[in-house]
């Protein structure tokens, strides 16, 4: 499944990590010698996460098919339990939450290994919300029921449904694009993480005014408009490799670093709401898996449908 | 089997059981009153489902991991030969009867013992696994004797978060939640200190250290 592009995007995120363990060293060196500027310490434990991450997704672009749907199987899996921490549910949502876990995750991934796409496009959405709170509805108890129910249902829309969209991408046919397709995934990642790291140094360095002081301190104008346009901008510049004319890439690069943005958005939304900073802890210097994957969770579905009505031809 | 076999499976086995646990709950260990370093320890837990002394374990760096043993009940675990295996073999446990009239051995002499060994102990003081609405039952006086006897030794609150979700009583498959261990400041016991101030001493800092509850109905 390797292609010299996808060598190139590997290899580009490569570079750029490169220069930024050099810079984080610097800093450390400079500012933190003892290591106790958190900030600096949170850029260098980000960094070496970074590390991880790409080395992952390389290895898992290597095995091929199966390796990617797996990664994101996985990530959806750590994704969930992070969500459903979160969600408000008791004892008769006991059943309902194994099913999640362990009957829909699994059947929707394999649906997309498989590629019926009539029913992984669907299953969540329709077999999932109606069949789920029958369980719930079992156990007899209804404090709360509706909002039980919609938490869990919102967890698996995003967890599972929306992060499988990442994968899904391996199965559009595009015409002059056959054999390429793990481009697509490696293209919709990186600018969609290349923008939110720009977010995160434009906002450090110009960040003035605050989108949403109530949601979250450090998302500003200044850090949204300069890390997606000059994310946009790598991203239009690297046209040649996708099956996207220039202009069509710049359009999809805005398109899915906004959604990325509001992705973040979101997800603060409802940090802020159950009184945590952080989904999880399991990415040091990021937070946990949703923390890292919200942009991608919302640029994903979006990117495959725009990318499948007008470029696909199954 | 021959000791080297067993004491290999008993290694595996144990890792096993880890690697479970941390799929299931991803334990999050919070070293809000203490430093995780190798000294020797009772932490003493709240008791809200058979995982609990798993968990602690689990969330203990290896090295502490190594010298640290649950107290465990004896009726409970020698029940059967696999549950045999795992209570002494793996996890090494001080197993105590819970019942006066029938044992042998005096509990807290057994656990003074394994501390003059150097070990390190995980203890529930409540005695028993907490279905109740309260969030902790009152603590046995266990724990104060055990103060009494080796008064050095830090008395460690862990206040496990959520796994009562994970597993909640009388379920079969357990859910995968994120869990929290929180361990607070360690206690000592006052020369001259009651036993009923100790307990409730030691019971306010272990509930001290619980985290704001997030998402149950």
């Amino acid at each position: 499944m390797t292609s010299p592009h996808l060598i190139w995007l590997l290899g580009g995120a490569g570079v750029i990590l490169v220069v930024a363990s050099v810079i984080g060293g610097i800093l450390r060196q400079r500012l933190s010698p003892d290591g106790n500027n958190a900030v600096i310490e949170n850029l260098n434990a980000r960094i070496t996460s970074w590390w991880v991450m790409v080395i992952l997704l390389g290895l898992a672009f290597l095995a091929g098919r199966a390796g990617v749907v797996l990664l994101f199987a996985l990530c959806s899996f750590a994704a969930l339990r992070e969500f459903l921490t979160l969600t408000t549910q008791n004892r008769g949502d006991h059943w309902s939450l194994v099913a999640c876990f362990f009957v829909i995750l699994p059947l929707q991934y394999s649906l997309l290994y498989v590629d019926w796409y009539g029913l992984y496009s669907i299953f969540v959405p329709v077999y999932a919300f109606l069949l789920l709170p029958v369980l719930s509805a079992l156990r007899g108890s209804t404090k709360d029921f509706l909002i039980r129910v919609s938490e869990t249902q919102w967890a698996l829309m995003i967890c599972v449904y929306c992060a499988s969209h990442v994968p899904a991408l391996l199965h559009l046919q595009i015409p002059g694009f056959e054999g390429r397709n793990v481009i697509l995934i490696a293209y919709l990642i990186f600018i969609v993480q290349l923008s939110d790291v720009l977010q995160y140094v434009w906002g450090k360095l110009l960040g003035r005014t605050k989108i949403a002081p109530n949601l979250s301190p450090s998302k500003t104008w200044e850090g949204l408009v300069g890390g997606a346009l000059s994310a946009s901008a790598v991203g239009t510049a690297l046209f040649w490799m996708t099956p996207f004319s220039l202009l069509q890439a710049a359009l999809m690069c805005l398109m899915i670093t906004t959604l990325g943005f509001f992705g973040g958005l979101v997800m603060s939304a409802i940090k802020r709401d159950r009184g945590v900073k952080d989904w999880g802890h399991l990415i040091a210097g990021h937070g946990g898996f949703i923390d890292r994957l919200d942009s991608v969770i919302f640029s994903a579905p979006i990117f495959f449908h725009v990318t499948r009505f007008f470029w696909s031809t199954a | 089997m021959t000791p080297f076999w067993r004491a290999f499976v008993a290694r595996f086995t144990g890792q096993a059981i880890s690697l479970f646990a941390r799929f299931m709950t991803a334990p999050r260990a919070i070293w809000q009153g203490i430093e995780p370093i190798a000294r020797q320890r009772v932490y003493f837990a709240n008791h809200s489902s058979n995982g609990d002394f798993v968990l602690l374990w689990t969330a203990l760096p290896t090295p502490l991991r190594r010298q640290t043993r649950p107290v465990a009940a004896l009726d409970y675990w020698l029940r059967s030969p696999i549950r045999a295996f795992i209570g002494r073999d793996v996890f090494n446990a001080v197993l105590i009867d819970r019942r006066p009239e029938a044992r042998t051995e005096d509990p807290v002499s057994q656990m003074v013992t394994a501390l003059d060994q150097g070990s390190s102990l995980i203890l529930f003081p409540e005695g028993q696994r907490n279905s109740s609405d309260l969030a902790l039952l009152p603590f046995k006086s266990g724990l104060y004797h055990l103060a009494r006897a080796r008064p050095e030794v830090d008395l460690v609150p862990v206040w496990i978060a959520n796994l009562n979700r994970v597993m909640p009583k009388s379920e079969v498959v357990p859910v995968p939640l994120i869990c929290t261990l929180t361990f607070g400041s360690p206690l000592h016991v006052d020369a001259d200190e009651t036993k009923e101030h100790f307990l409730t001493r030691a019971s306010e800092a272990l509930l001290g250290c619980r985290p704001q509850p997030v998402g149950q109905a």
